[in-house]
């Protein structure tokens, strides 16, 4: 304490820089494309799991200030579709031991999650999900408005209202985590290993020879490598045009915002795909709130106040005492939307090019297994099992991997 | 706010109207091989700038083509379509 006084009366703190800033090398064995929460997890464990640590990470700004800095943190594996729900139930686990794995609290907190539904429809959606889940060994079920009352009772159960509230998906793993102790505990654990993470250096260009990966351009000068991994998210098709691979891929804003701090009340996450709204409370007693996708195509970071109007109403109505609070700040993050709302990893035309793309609105809490799994595929040159549903060609193969259990589906 | 100006009814707000997507083309009958389907049903150009694109106005039950930046949102042209020569 004394210590931590001193150390700021005097300005010399003594914690360490968490990672190192490097020169470019001439040449690196993998390049990866975005130091995002994908990007350096996958660097992490390619270092970890694999011993591969001539590895770059490129950055265009900082790290973690795209899409995983723009989330809003709810990790959960209650998915639809059993490819789905195995890959993120991994993830949900490696959250679980992420804070002891990186040796860096990234508090986890798996405080439950409701889905609600408002109509009968949505209540038959959630009575399936719940059964995909049991099957697979997650902890999901449907629960109705007596229970409810007791998971949430700050929730307005009252049946005058637009669309009433019939029952939920009780998803009790499910939680929050902070999203920046997750981004920097990678950075650190994949920089202590040897990985390089370049901030503030964009790829402006991919060179190939018979259809090979052989360099990287970069603003600060040119990468020999044979391995490119694009962990884009929001751009990934800027990326992929360099070589020359077409996406299914349309980049759309998803908005979000907080509003001034409360006293702690809300202890779990509610999620309402009819009414297109998440809240949560933040550590802080921040409330995080988000909405479904705009609907047009977007590459702006520049949110708006239809959104905010729309959101607010919605929220409201599950939780008309807010009406007072005050929004402390809004934002938007440019999500990769595919036509099946599964991710596309692997693969791809291109020898040497590999994607872990199209993220949508469920990047964040795929980060971890997506890190690992990627890191797999580069060091075995296979597929593994659990990521193949989600590869490239899936689309020519017409076998689409409808996740309908994805956030930004109404149902 | 974005504005859409509809060929028929003229400038709106865009909580009038649906977004269609980008304009893509459709493969010549006597060229139809998977791999142009496939590129035609999910391949996307996902244009950062100007982007010519459907649009749909719920006021009026049109469909009409706008050539809109993705990043600025600013809506330069908009027309009906016309099959191109």
């Amino acid at each position: 304490m004394t210590q931590l006084i001193r150390q700021g009366m005097n300005g010399r703190h003594s914690l360490k820089r968490m990672w190192r800033d490097h020169d470019l090398k001439d040449s690196y064995d993998v390049v990866i494309v975005g130091g995002g929460v994908h990007g350096l997890s996958t660097a992490y464990y390619l270092a970890k799991n694999h011993g591969i640590t001539n590895v770059a990470v490129l950055e265009k700004r900082y790290i973690g200030g795209g899409n995983s800095g723009r989330n809003t943190t709810i990790i959960r594996s209650n998915y639809l579709t059993p490819e789905g729900v195995a890959f993120y139930d991994e993830s949900v686990k490696l959250y679980e031991n992420l804070s002891l794995d990186l040796d860096y609290n990234v508090l986890f907190s798996q405080r439950g999650h409701l889905t609600l539904a408002h109509t009968d429809s949505a209540l038959r959606t959630m009575r399936w999900r719940a059964e995909v889940n049991q099957l697979q060994g997650v902890d999901s079920r449907v629960v109705y408005p007596d229970e409810l009352a007791k998971l949430c009772p700050q929730l307005n159960l009252r049946d005058d209202v637009r669309y009433p509230i019939l029952g939920a998906l009780y998803h009790a793993p499910g939680g929050i985590v902070r999203h920046n102790p997750v981004v920097w505990g990678y950075a650190r654990g994949a920089d202590q290993r040897g990985a390089h993470i370049h901030q503030n250096t964009e790829v402006t260009g991919i060179e190939t020879e018979n259809g090979k990966v052989t360099a990287v351009q970069t603003t600060r000068g040119r990468i020999k490598t044979g391995m490119v991994v694009n962990q884009t998210a929001g751009f990934c098709t800027l990326i992929s045009d360099m070589v020359g691979v077409r996406l299914p891929i349309t980049s759309h804003q998803l908005q979000a915002c907080v509003t001034e701090a409360l006293k702690p009340f809300l202890d779990v996450v509610v999620v309402s795909g009819s009414l297109h709204s998440y809240i949560s409370q933040a550590d802080r007693g921040e409330l995080v709130m988000g909405a479904e996708i705009d609907p047009y195509t977007s590459y702006s970071y520049d949110s708006t106040l239809s959104f905010l109007e729309s959101l607010c109403q919605n929220i409201l109505e599950l939780f008309p005492f807010l009406a007072r609070v005050k929004i402390l700040r809004q934002w938007a993050g440019v999500c990769d939307m595919t036509p099946d709302f599964s991710p596309i990893m692997g693969f791809t035309p291109v020898e040497g090019f590999l994607v872990d793309v199209g993220w949508g609105t469920y990047g964040f809490k795929a980060g971890p297994v997506s890190g690992k799994r990627m890191a797999e595929l580069i060091a075995t040159q296979k597929t593994p099992d659990l990521i193949a549903p989600f590869r490239l060609s899936r689309f020519e193969e017409g076998k689409l991997v409808g996740e309908k259990g994805a956030a930004s589906v109404g149902h | 706010m974005i504005i859409v100006t509809c060929p028929n009814c003229g400038a709106r707000n865009v909580s009038e109207f649906r977004f269609g997507g980008e304009l893509t083309q459709r493969p010549a009958p006597d060229q139809l091989t998977r791999a142009a389907w496939v590129d035609t049903l999910y391949m996307r150009t996902n244009v950062l700038g100007v982007q010519r694109e459907w649009w749909y106005h719920d006021a009026c039950g049109s469909w009409f083509i706008a050539e809109r930046h993705t990043k600025t949102h600013k809506v330069l042209k908009t027309y009906f379509w016309e099959a191109e020569a």
